[in-house]
């Protein structure tokens, strides 16, 4: 085979060390000014920049949805995007949906369906169910929707499996996030 | 992970301009490219940022076609209300693609670029790879081999191609827009996609520098009428072992015209003409849709762990034609 390619061999050499540039990023309704290098991750970022460490890194390659956050109301994998990407856009993280004293409906529903073992998915399912609410409110499509739009009050348990599927659980508490999930959507059809 | 440098392109011009450095990089929704960077397996230099150009929109065409723009999510392109209406199988098959995280960020451009799943290309641990080392050899052909191509495979490669966009795409007559630093190019999508012979490192017709600026749908009397078949290990989330794009016009009991589409079978999408001619102009009955399973695996040669996948195209596209077919009020 003729190894004439030019892609695969053009940067053996490793190229000139980038330093971190400003950055503000607007997170949780307020704006926060940091130092990052291009290529830290959206997730890194929150983490280790901001200290913001209730989003969470699982496989840092968009496959467990641990890292999830919602810019501009929708849900992304924080892992696999780039921070400098980012500047102007609305950013929330888990610490923006609720507070102890107020939880977000979908972090209680979560406690009353004991939606967890170990917990350390949830921050990510509890993002993701919050962005599924609004996408059910667009009436948004998935794979298992029939018609052109999602019915008003036709989402089933199979429906949210399906929405939630970019969201690994290893302890397995599947059933009662869906359960959790149901609560809410069916409470404010 | 090696260091890299960031530009944010203005509009299409800039884009095009920063990429003539070397090294240089789009970068859209960057869920292949970041994923592969942390492998080391992408090594940009600089990345330039496409992500918010004026690339987004979906619009009709004059002549009742659609123009969607390269940097469209694959949220916005799966469930616009004219794809939906129209051009269903396109939205099947996106929405049968990855997770609701994913399609937020992925874009329509960066859906014909990602590169195979192909395990022995996605980890470095394994050796030997054309697609990732030319010359360096291929651990999938006596390796585990169930994810990988039945047709077009070469003796250097058995990748298949990843996205089901595309294979829903290349049953709707798609044209892929490309504008790079000698201008503008159409390129039908079915030929933009290339299969492996001996340089399997190179996935498509696009040349350097060059970016995606747009996918048009032509208007087609068999759009309307299409569906998207999936097969794979589990029932959301996975790549297809073997899928199925089915676009049909019917004339009463006659097929007039359709497109049959293969994905997770080769290099890319497979566009079966000769199981399009068993059916053209034919009343479709059980064994011609049959005999029309038959001649889109024509030629398929399985390896160890994949021959499941002759067989199970077949039933595949009997499957999706079954299902456009008594949805027309046929056979």
């Amino acid at each position: 085979m003729p190894d004439d390619d030019q892609t695969s061999m053009a940067h053996e050499t490793a190229p000139p060390y980038v330093p971190a540039q400003p950055l503000t990023l607007r997170i949780n309704g307020l704006e926060h000014q940091l130092m990052v290098e291009p290529r830290v991750s959206l997730l890194d970022a929150l983490r280790e920049r901001l200290h913001l460490t209730g989003t969470k890194k699982g496989c840092d390659r968009g496959q467990c949805g641990a890292c999830t956050v919602l810019v501009d109301g929708q849900r992304i994998n924080s892992c696999l995007t780039l921070a400098v990407m980012h500047d102007g856009r609305e950013i929330t993280t888990v610490e923006g949906l609720g507070s102890e004293a107020q939880p977000h409906p979908m972090q209680q529903a979560f406690m009353d369906c004991d939606g967890f073992q170990c917990g350390y998915c949830t921050p990510g399912q509890v993002c993701s169910a919050v962005a599924l609410l609004d996408e059910i409110k667009q009436r948004q499509a998935s794979a298992l929707t029939e018609g052109e739009q999602l019915e008003p009050g036709a989402l089933s348990e199979d429906e949210i499996r399906e929405r939630m599927s970019g969201n690994l659980c290893r302890c397995g508490a599947y059933p009662n996030i869906v359960k959790a999930i149901h609560s809410v959507v069916l409470r404010q059809a | 992970m090696q260091s890299i440098s960031y530009e944010r392109a203005r509009d299409v011009n800039h884009a095009i301009e920063l990429a003539r450095q070397p090294g240089a990089k789009f970068i859209g929704g960057g869920t292949n490219l970041l994923d592969l960077y942390k492998s080391g397996i992408e090594k940009p230099v600089r990345l330039v940022d496409v992500s918010r150009l004026s690339l987004r929109d979906i619009d009709e065409l004059p002549n009742g076609g659609l123009r969607i723009g390269a940097m469209a999510s694959n949220t916005a392109l799966a469930t616009h209300p004219l794809v939906r209406q129209r051009y269903r199988v396109l939205s099947e098959a996106l929405l049968n693609g990855a997770t609701t995280q994913l399609r937020n960020m992925a874009t329509v451009g960066g859906n014909l670029l990602q590169r195979t799943r192909c395990y022995y290309f996605t980890d470095p641990a394994f050796s030997h790879c054309n697609k990732r080392d030319p010359g360096s050899g291929c651990d999938a052909i006596d390796g585990h081999n169930r994810i990988h191509a039945i047709l077009g495979a070469s003796q250097h490669c058995i990748a298949t191609h990843p996205s089901d966009m595309a294979v829903a795409l290349a049953a709707l007559d798609a044209i892929v827009h490309l504008q790079g630093p000698d201008g503008e190019r159409q390129v039908p999508l079915i030929d933009f996609h290339r299969l492996p012979e001996d340089h399997p490192e190179i996935d498509t017709v696009i040349r350097p520098g060059e970016l995606i600026t747009a996918v048009e749908l032509p208007l087609t009397p068999f759009a309307q009428n299409s569906h998207y078949v999936k097969v794979r290990d589990r029932a959301s989330y996975a790549f297809a072992l073997v899928s199925v794009a089915v676009a049909v016009d019917l004339d009463g009991g006659k097929v007039r015209d359709l497109r049959i589409a293969l994905g997770g079978v080769a290099h890319k999408p497979w566009r079966a003409g000769d199981a399009e001619s068993v059916l053209r102009g034919q009343a479709p009955t059980e064994e011609l849709l049959a005999r029309a399973g038959a001649a889109a695996v024509a030629g398929a040669r399985g390896y160890a762990h994949n021959a499941f996948k002759i067989e199970l195209a077949q039933r595949a596209v009997v499957r999706a034609l079954q299902t456009v077919i008594g949805k027309g009020g046929q056979a």
